[in-house]
């Protein structure tokens, strides 16, 4: 190597608070102006709210009606099983955050069995078997409410409504004209209708569907209807992911001797599914605040508890701590997912086009 | 190269069990546009040969229907003994032999290199897992890129990546390989490494056909060259014959249009 020019260095950047302040928050002049009436009114607001919080609020509406906040009319004596499910859930995201990078230890394939067992476990343990059996009586899918209502009702409509909405994806995307025409008229349909009549439909019709020796309880009539409109949308959403993967991949996977049956599970879904993470974690945000819709048939979840907690006499009037707590609590679950998603993104935007 | 491929003429009935693609007046159209016009094409086991022509003239679709990219809609095309109907099975059982390597690579960005080539043997030939990498291994050190096996393939050049798709498509050990103008993307400084993969697999006796505009691929490995052009082959030979004494008014003018810089 010759001795050319001496590599130059990169003009000084301004370091420090000051510079930082002065780059960001007070050059050109506007920008001080903006500045200045962002600071007046975060300062205004926050000593209002402040004030409000640790001063005039009482919070003890809260503090003593916790418990009916998290499982509302599930009696007390039983609520040691919510508590053990709540251990489980945490256990297996605690053991799947751990083995997240070791890809290839069997582990993760217990895991996923794990959490796959988990659903019907719980859902038993939750519910119990015979009245009178001695360790695990029958608590009726009637009285669960709260916090626990609006989980299983979220938690288990988007579980569900997921692999549905996958498969009505591709069978829109069909070349069978019935199997095309049949989803696209059953996407059309829920999307053109609102939760509430759905959720309306379910209670009503659903009976009409099934044998009269089953009575399908008021909450898994609310979870099919739930389930059923959630995949309408998480399938436009797929359809989108796609119809983005380039028509060399389906080539590729073809030419490699592919069927068409791996070729999407090994080859397109993988991709498509990974490009519509945003969209598809929005659509379950929505899912999850959408279930306080199943207030119109009965069923007292978070907000329907909010509802009935201003209601008794000696916390009449407390409306603002009650609800500034459950969008507190709606927040903090919606936040979670929403960063889990960004998680997601980024864990899986490794070796990106 | 093959000794017998320079005497060797396509339709000689004696050598029916050594060919192993027949295209017999292969008509296809995209919609009302007749793309190809009765093309003939025997290949006999272990033949390299290049086909050119200018764009448009169908070369590129003519070899996809050869492994059903592409559905021809006239004519038969018999692949390893096995016709290509609307029989899935023989449609998949075509697809397991021919190996391909696109244009634009069309490699599975979300798998990584090794796991690029392991997939179809896994998947498809149903090999247990060490033996698809063993062999995945010992493939991208045959196409010189054994050390990228745990990135992904957006990290690679252009280059790496080709040579990885050639990797992916020989994993699944097809008797025939296709390459649709596998150079046609690259920055001309990759174009060498990959024809030398391309020369090297030439000369190991796999069957080729290979769509490109590299005369001098062609000069050195092809035992024929065919020239298209508007749907139908206009003549086909020996490379050195071909270069030497075009005999259509067409090819002569093709010739002249790329060897002249």
């Amino acid at each position: 190597m010759s001795d050319q020019a001496e590599v130059k260095k990169p003009p000084r950047v301004e370091v420090g608070v000051l510079g930082w302040l002065k780059k960001n928050l007070f050059s050109p002049w506007y920008n001080t102006l903006l500045t200045v009436v962002s600071v007046g009114f975060v300062v205004f607001f926050g000593r209002v709210i402040l004030l409000w919080a640790f001063h005039s609020a009482r919070w003890e509406v809260v503090t003593t009606n916790l418990k009916v906040f998290m499982i509302g009319r599930y009696p007390a004596a039983e609520a040691w099983r919510v508590l053990v499910s709540l251990g489980v859930v945490a256990l297996l995201a605690g053991l799947t955050w751990a083995f997240r990078k070791a890809k290839d230890s069997p582990v993760r394939r217990w895991l996923v069995l794990a959490w796959i067992v988990s659903f019907p476990v719980i859902g038993i343990l939750l519910r119990g078997f015979g009245e009178d059996n001695p360790f695990l009586p029958k608590v009726s899918a009637e009285v669960w409410s709260g916090l626990l209502l609006t989980l299983v009702l979220a938690i288990v409509g988007i579980v569900a409504s997921f692999p549905l909405g996958v498969l009505l994806a591709l069978g829109r995307r069909s070349r069978l004209p019935v199997v095309k025409v049949l989803c696209t008229i059953y996407i059309e349909a829920i999307r053109g209708v609102p939760l509430i009549s759905v959720l309306f439909m379910s209670q009503l019709m659903l009976p009409l569907f099934l044998p009269p020796q089953i009575r399908l309880a008021t909450v898994m009539r609310a979870l099919t209807g739930i389930t059923l409109f959630s995949a309408a949308y998480t399938a436009e959403n797929i359809r989108g992911g796609l119809a983005a993967v380039p028509i060399g991949q389906y080539e590729a996977a073809q030419a490699v001797g592919l069927n068409k049956a791996l070729m999407m599970i090994l080859v397109i879904l993988p991709q498509a599914l990974r490009n519509v993470i945003p969209a598809i974690v929005g659509q379950f945000i929505s899912l999850f605040k959408d279930t306080t819709l199943v207030v119109i048939v009965g069923l007292l979840e978070l907000l329907g508890i909010a509802k009935a907690v201003t209601g008794q006499r000696q916390f009449i009037g407390l409306h603002q701590e009650v609800y500034f707590f459950v969008a507190l609590l709606f927040f903090i679950c919606c936040y979670l997912m929403s960063h889990a998603s960004r998680r997601l993104e980024k864990a899986l935007g490794v070796g990106e086009r | 190269m093959n000794p017998e491929s320079e005497v060797h003429m396509p339709s000689e009935s004696s050598e029916t069990d050594r060919e192993i693609i027949q295209c017999r007046d292969v008509h296809k159209w995209f919609g009302s546009f007749h793309v190809l016009r009765g093309v003939n094409l025997t290949l006999c086991k272990g033949e390299v040969v290049v086909i050119c022509g200018p764009s448009g003239s169908g070369k590129s679709t003519f070899i996809r229907t050869i492994n059903r990219l592409e559905e021809h809609q006239k004519g038969t095309i018999v692949v390893d003994g096995i016709e290509l109907t609307h029989d899935l099975r023989n449609i998949h059982a075509v697809q397991r032999e021919i190996g391909m390597v696109f244009q634009q690579f069309n490699l599975f960005p979300h798998l990584k290199v090794i796991d690029n080539v392991t997939l179809a043997p896994i998947w498809v030939r149903r090999w247990p897992k060490d033996r698809a990498l063993k062999i995945a291994e010992e493939l991208l050190k045959r196409v010189g890129i054994p050390e990228q096996a745990q990135k992904y393939p957006g990290q690679l050049s252009g280059g790496q990546q080709q040579r990885l798709a050639i990797a992916r498509a020989l994993a699944m050990q097809p008797k025939i390989m296709l390459f649709d103008e596998p150079t046609s993307a690259l920055d001309p400084e990759m174009i060498k490494e990959v024809l030398d993969v391309m020369v090297e697999l030439a000369r190991s006796g796999i069957t080729m056909i290979v769509v490109t505009h590299e005369m001098g691929f062609a000069k050195q490995v092809a035992d024929r060259i065919y020239f298209f052009d508007d749907g139908s082959i206009v003549e086909h030979n020996t490379p050195e014959e071909f270069f030497r004494n075009p005999r259509e008014e067409r090819t002569k003018k093709f010739l002249s249009q790329i060897l002249t810089h």
